[in-house]
């Protein structure tokens, strides 16, 4: 820089700031006056009326002007001035946090059941067990088996719950029916969703891009349809339910009943939280299986060549790689995972229906993904806690009865809330929460390759 | 006059090769062979076809009509236009390089030339299946491809950038890498598509020395596409000209620069000579037809 100003003390604008405030307050009193405001209901006697609720209102516009207050009197000189400053190259180690991640997040996860135990007791943490540790850990294992698909491949699939789905009946139905254990079935059931992943992966192999998503898309919405309308199979709708427990390889089980009930086993009073720990370090297994597999296989030449598909599929073919197997593989293999977290979703659940296997599933853990920067296991996982973790923990946000009136329900924000996040997210991060490659190989050194020379691949 | 030497051993033999799109006709009963050994150069104006040759031998296109014969040393013969794409490059040793450079950009220097191991690795992996359980074989033939890839690194002068990003690389850098991508294939015969395109003359230079290289230590046969005169006239042994689709010329360099056709087809001839290039032109398709 020419001129190294010495660094001015910054003194707000307040003047400026305040006519900027009055001016968002009146923009938003016109806005949300009328929106929030005003609200027609019916009395007693069936007249409309109009309820006026001005001391929202009052609040929202008032949150408006300080908020821009703030914004332009202290916040935008602090940014500009940043801007101003020369930036420097941190090359300083990256923070003790940041090299050990992944090794905290898993003695973390480890821990995680005894430490909420252990504070709450076993009533209370089953709730904390089951909604936030084995429901975000189903969409890591997810995200986890479609980043195969979609982050290593390259090849977009908008219909992966489609193997979830498939996983969760094959076991809810073998398991019915046959009465057979889920650890037979959870290896049949990932089976059997890989035969249908190079079902869905045959028609497709030519098909890139919009028309790969739509049929993957399409091929969702059939699974689903034919569960529906399968009713000597699937008993459509109503679902399947009683689906059998998992147990511990017969040793001991999670029914009261049973005379190797844990309880019995191990002398303990009766309690649901039991099972609920037990699936959570059976998901928690799981995945870190596929985690194990998918490092295993970025490292093999099949993980290579999925990788290169990415980034270029007749450079592949020029040097000799068979591009409809490779795709195979990866859509094999995505369905695989998928249909060994169906199957732990059925047992865990204890019911299937069709209604658990929507489009919207799909389209979160695609989000997933995508949030969780392409191809990055640690991204995938931090965008499964944020997005399940953070929908769940808005139905916690009871508190704000107390600032937006006893009718208000922080639930039917969730799909709000949850979107401006992602919009926010993805413009702060195009990339996802780790937006670079870590190399498969290296010769001296390995140098994490940065996401604006990674392909996203062709669809 | 004696049967000129790329006819006695050929590497390549391409005989009446037709490629139609619709009603374009881009190549036009086109026969040649490349000789073992040999580096052959394709020449020819914009549009003549020759990448369109190139997508036939490395089976992008199915020609046609005619036929594509490899032989590869040990005498085993495969017929290119029957094969699928990247058997092409798996069992008849076909490699080739492209106009527009096509690196995978977000793999390191190093990752492009394992991926080129492609087939080897994948056998030694047990099909992924030995490789994933931890299987030492795999283990070795890992460290062996990467042996390799750190030979042509050190071949292309890129080792100390091993470990970048492929699209982090100057462009001179990239079609070196792309050459030693195609090269970790071990292949009979390897096509270059303008390779010295965008070079500047110290690096066109380099790229002379390096195909000569590959040449004389691999025993690689070479097929280039090549709008550098200085490049083809130094390095190749044999030249084959087209335009529109149709050889017009055939032989070694020194022959083919002296050929008033190629000087028509490259320099353009005056009004009056117009009638008498045509005619030249109507002699060579006559002669393709019969």
């Amino acid at each position: 820089m020419s001129t190294s100003a010495p660094a001015r003390p910054f003194e707000p604008d307040f003047a400026a700031a305040a006519k900027d405030a009055v001016l968002s307050g009146v923009i938003a009193l016109g806005i949300f006056g009328p929106l929030v405001g005003l609200r027609t209901t019916q009395n007693m006697s069936n007249q409309l009326i109009v309820e006026s609720h001005w001391g929202l209102v009052a609040i929202i516009v008032g949150i408006v002007a300080v908020g821009r207050f703030v914004l332009r009197a202290f916040v935008f000189p602090r940014m500009a001035m940043w801007k101003a400053q020369p930036k420097v190259e941190s090359t300083a180690e990256p923070s003790f946090l940041r090299r050990n991640i992944k090794t905290i997040g898993l003695v973390f996860l480890l821990f995680y059941p005894v430490i909420i135990v252990s504070m709450l007791g076993y009533q209370q943490s089953i709730k904390w067990v089951d909604n936030f540790g084995i429901q975000i850990l189903i969409y890591v294992m997810l995200g986890w088996g479609l980043n195969i698909v979609v982050g290593l491949a390259g090849l977009l699939d908008l219909g992966y719950v489609a193997f979830y789905a498939v996983g969760a009946y094959s076991y809810a139905l073998l398991a019915t029916h046959f009465g057979l254990s889920f650890w037979i079935l959870l290896p049949l059931a990932g089976i059997l969703a890989a035969m249908w992943g190079i079902i869905l992966g045959f028609p497709v192999l030519r098909l890139r891009g919009d028309y790969l998503a739509i049929v993957t898309l399409a091929f969702g919405e059939i699974i689903r349809l034919v569960l529906i309308n399968w009713r000597e199979l699937t008993n459509g709708s109503a679902g399947i339910s009683s689906i059998p427990k998992v147990d511990l390889f017969g040793w001991i089980t999670f029914n009261v009943a049973d005379p190797n009930y844990v309880g019995k086993v191990f002398g303990l009073a009766n309690s649901s939280a039991y099972y609920k720990i037990f699936l959570y370090y059976l998901i928690l297994a799981l995945a870190l299986l596929t985690a194990f597999v998918t490092i295993r296989l970025r490292r093999m030449p099949i993980g290579r060549a999925w990788e290169a598909l990415r980034e270029d599929e007749v450079a592949c073919r020029s040097l000799g790689i068979n591009t409809t197997n490779t795709k195979l593989t990866a859509f094999a293999i995505g369905a695989m995972f998928g249909g060994f977290a169906g199957s732990f979703f059925a047992a865990r659940q204890g019911f299937v229906s069709p209604e658990s296997f929507v489009f919207l599933e799909s389209a979160v853990i695609v989000a997933i993904v995508v949030l969780g920067g392409m191809g990055s296991m640690i991204g995938v996982a931090i965008a499964a806690v944020a997005m399940i973790g953070g929908t769940e923990i808005l139905r916690e946000l009871s508190f704000l009865k107390v600032v937006f009136g006893s009718d208000f329900n922080p639930d039917l924000f969730r799909m709000l809330i949850f979107g401006l996040a992602m919009v926010t997210i993805m413009v702060w991060k195009p990339r996802g929460f780790v937006g670079q490659r870590e190399p498969t190989a290296f010769l001296t050194e390995r140098k994490a390759v940065s996401g604006s020379l990674v392909q996203e691949g062709h669809g | 006059m004696p049967a000129p030497s790329w006819e006695k051993d050929p590497v390549l033999s391409v005989e009446h090769v037709t490629m139609r799109f619709g009603g374009l006709v881009a190549v036009n009963d086109l026969s040649f062979a490349a000789g073992r050994g040999d580096i052959t150069a394709l020449i020819g104006p914009n549009g003549a076809g020759k990448t369109t040759v190139f997508n036939c031998i490395t089976g992008f296109y199915k020609p046609t009509q005619g036929m594509l014969r490899l032989q590869h040393g040990d005498g085993s013969t495969h017929l290119l236009e029957r094969m699928a794409d990247f058997k092409i490059s798996a069992t008849a040793k076909v490699a080739r390089t492209f106009q527009n450079i096509r690196l995978f950009s977000g793999m390191t220097v190093l990752e492009n030339l394992l991926v080129a191991q492609h087939n080897p690795l994948m056998i030694a992996s047990g099909m992924t299946v030995l490789g994933l359980i931890g299987f030492p074989a795999y283990k070795k033939a890992e460290k062996r491809s990467i042996e390799k890839a750190k030979y042509w690194l050190d071949k292309i002068n890129l080792t100390d950038r091993a470990d970048d990003p492929a699209g982090d690389l100057p462009y001179g850098a990239q079609r070196r890498l792309e050459i030693a991508r195609a090269m970790c294939t071990s292949p009979e015969l390897l096509c270059l598509d303008e390779p010295a395109a965008g070079l500047n003359p110290r690096e066109s230079g380099e790229l002379n020395q390096l195909l000569l290289d590959i040449r004389k230590t691999e025993g690689t046969s070479l097929l280039l596409i090549e709008h550098d005169m200085s490049v083809v006239m130094e390095i190749s042994d044999h030249v084959v000209v087209l335009e529109y689709g149709i050889k017009i010329s055939d032989g070694t360099p020194a022959e083919v620069k002296a050929d008033p056709r190629v000087i028509a087809a490259y320099l353009g001839v005056d009004d009056d000579e117009v009638a008498e290039v045509e005619e030249a032109l109507d002699v060579v398709v006559e002669e393709a037809r019969q």
